[in-house]
């Protein structure tokens, strides 16, 4: 029996661990996913590792060293399937600010001896560095849309994850719109549904964890939120959060600022096929045909 | 018969009593929605609100009027075609496959304080659901228990168009009771009309007055004053035409940088009906759910289909969603899609309007020779 159930691996870069917890998380289900998957790597959980390769690999965080380039490949080369799990893995994370600023000076701010610092010039999503084969958002992920990928890949279907906007959750709840109803900023028209509106359900603007929704038209939203009397500062502040360096919402803030980021490009090239993929893959995300599902 | 404020608490009584989960108009997140009310205070006592694209307020009156608001953001479809409705769930046995059979009641509910569009809206879903070879039993059953309430519009709001549509503001049919609110300085009273026999069996129950002349008078005049303050108006003369051979118009370029592609204005219309299947399984593999869930022809899913989606721009999407509803409606079921509650036009975040963006392409009609078919 042991040996039939496929392997797990969940690998950490550069995050804040809260991802991985939505899976301790589960709490009631995690037997079954102990029962369903052997879970061969997972250091939030074990000390004790197996060896790969892995069936499955949930990767958490950016890439954000030299030393996460080279060992994200290793990760890929060793996983059947990869899924990038959260907005640092999936799009580079609230880290991702660094990309419009020079790192070396926050570096300098906040360390003693900076010089001993080895880092990147900007935190980017593991699809700019390898090909991926699911992309799951959040900042953190949902628990039921992780479990409901899981179980997909265990029955080899497709993951319930549509790609549509917050609004459609707001709607299904039966929210009374935060916009229209009490003129308050809400980006969730231009992003990805998966949280089920938890923001508007209490009466806040949605924060865009979930990054950019299909089709997002942020330049019509941007004009929206003009309307309600946003100054345009804080209105590249709204798009630059935990998907700041998601593509949509990283045009979003440049075309307000009138700047481009310091860096548009991932500072080391992946290979070129690999490059090419994960390009196709996060274009594909932006334009939203069904993300990425069908392998890498 | 006349009921006063009394009445019409004891109206609600009477229903409940009946066994009906009594739906109405309530304040909540500072909004008239639908929800379960249990008295006459529960309904939004001396509000009003202010309707435009984009944009809802509620007010409060200077008098206590029951119903003294227009239609908000949620529809009667919330519970006749609920947004998520498990289909069928099974289980897994020993290379078996089992149907669990936990269905529900039937819900019974009194819809109370329908407006005239509505029932319009209600009609329509009814010929979608019921009228075609495989009727939604859902529906169907949550349809047949219903007894309906409605109420006249004495003042509509800023994006009602109902007259234009032929659908309001007096209610005519699809009613078990019609209740007109009249209210002045002198007095504060509710006209209820029948208009089934399930309608005079409550009626009977009620101790109210008979009705004057006074009264009927007063009731003619709120619809009088109410017909000629509509919010919006749409041209439907030719439209059907007039949209079908404009497929390539510039305008839907136009609306298509507006259009967030959000999907608000299909998930509050009363006719919209499009829907998603959802199938689901547990970690284990042992118990699979398949959902309905509302679905919009504004996400890229709907219509995905072998390599894509088919209306992968906006403009595309747009364009399907208004001429469905305003033109192609009536070759599939005889009516248009629209009933002029103005819903689409208030919750929509960045306030497009079907009645402008009809006008803008009646405005400037291409030349012939630039009409092209759609494929
Ligand atoms: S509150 Fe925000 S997410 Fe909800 S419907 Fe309004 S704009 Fe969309
Ligand atoms: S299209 Fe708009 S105005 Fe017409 S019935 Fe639907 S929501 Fe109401
Ligand atoms: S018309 Fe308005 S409500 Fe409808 S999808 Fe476009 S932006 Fe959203």
């Amino acid at each position: 029996m042991t040996s039939a159930r496929p392997s797990l691996a969940v690998w950490k870069f550069s995050s804040c661990d809260g991802c991985q917890l939505t899976l301790l998380d589960c709490e009631d289900e995690l037997l079954d996913v102990a029962g369903a998957l052997d879970i061969a790597y997972f250091l939030e959980a074990s000390r004790a590792t197996v060896d790969g390769p892995y069936d499955l690999s949930l990767v958490e965080g950016s890439i954000t060293t030299p030393d996460d380039v080279e060992r994200i490949r290793e990760v890929r080369r060793s996983s059947r399937r990869l899924v990038t799990i959260g907005a640092c893995a999936t799009s580079g994370g609230i880290q991702a600010l660094r990309n419009f600023a020079d790192v070396r000076e926050f570096a300098a701010i906040v360390y003693a001896q900076p010089e001993f610092v080895v880092t990147l010039d900007t935190s980017t999503a593991i699809a700019d560095h390898v090909p991926v084969d699911f992309e799951l958002r959040g900042c953190p992920i949902d628990k039921f849309q992780l479990l409901d990928v899981i179980s997909a890949y265990l029955l080899g279907r497709e993951p319930n994850v549509p790609a549509h906007s917050v609004c459609v959750e707001c709607k299904l709840r039966g929210n009374v719109c935060v916009t229209v109803a009490h003129g308050i900023p809400c980006l969730g028209p231009v992003t990805h549904a998966g949280c089920g509106a938890l923001c508007p359900t209490y009466d806040r603007g949605c924060y865009g964890c979930f990054g950019p929704m299909e089709s997002p038209n942020t330049a019509s939203l941007t004009e929206r939120l003009r309307e309600l009397s946003m100054p345009d500062d804080d209105i590249v502040c709204m798009f630059r959060t935990f998907n700041a360096y998601a593509e949509s919402f990283r045009r979003a803030g440049e075309d307000i600022a009138g700047r481009t980021s310091r860096a548009t490009v991932p500072p080391y090239p992946a290979r070129p096929e690999e490059r090419h993929d994960a390009q196709a893959s996060r274009e594909s995300h932006d334009e939203g045909r069904r993300s990425g599902a069908r392998g890498g | 018969m006349l009921l006063d404020v009394e009445g019409l608490g004891q109206l609600i009584r009477v229903l409940g009593e009946r066994g009906l989960q009594v739906i109405g108009p309530t304040v909540v997140d500072r909004a008239v929605v639908y929800d379960e009310i249990d008295s006459a205070d529960d309904l939004p006592v001396g509000w009003t609100d202010e309707q435009d694209g984009g944009h809802y307020r509620l007010h409060r009156r200077d008098d206590e009027a029951r119903f003294g608001y227009v239609v908000g953001p949620h529809s009667w479809k919330r519970f006749l075609f609920p947004p998520r409705t498990v289909l069928w769930r099974a289980e897994r046995g020993d290379g078996t496959f089992r149907l669990i059979d936990d269905r529900a009641d039937i819900s019974r509910y009194a819809f109370f304080g329908v407006r005239s569009c509505e029932l319009h809206a209600m009609a329509i879903q009814d010929r979608v659901f019921l009228d075609c070879d495989e009727p939604d039993r859902t529906y169907r059953e949550r349809r047949d228990a219903a007894f309906v309430v409605a109420v006249n519009c004495g003042e509509p709001g800023g994006t009602c168009f109902c007259v234009s549509m032929d659908t309001g503001p007096q209610a005519t049919e699809g009613y078990d009771l019609l209740i007109t609110e009249l209210l002045d300085s002198d007095r504060h009273d509710f006209l209820v009309e029948s208009g089934s026999d399930a309608g005079v069996e409550v009626l009977a129950a009620l101790s109210g007055r008979a009705v004057d002349d006074d009264a009927r008078r007063a009731a003619a005049e709120v619809i009088e004053v109410a017909v000629e303050s509509m919010g919006r108006s749409l041209e439907t003369a030719g439209l059907q035409q007039l949209l079908e051979e404009n497929p390539e118009h510039p305008r839907w370029d136009h609306v298509a940088e507006r259009c967030l592609a959000c999907t608000n204005c299909t998930l509050v219309c009363p006719t919209c009906f499009c829907s998603a299947v959802e199938d689901t399984t547990d970690v284990s593999g042992g118990l699979a759910t398949r959902e309905r869930r509302w679905d919009s022809c504004f996400t890229m899913d709907f219509s995905y289909l072998h390599g894509g989606s088919v209306r992968s721009t906006t403009r595309a999407r747009y364009r399907q969603w208004m001429t469905h509803k305003l033109a192609t409606w009536i070759d599939q079921f005889g009516s248009s899609g629209c009933v002029g509650c103005g819903r689409c036009i208030t919750w929509c975040p960045v306030g497009i309007d079907i009645t402008e963006e009809a006008a803008a392409i009646r405005a400037d009609v291409l030349p012939t020779a630039e009409k092209v078919e759609v494929i």
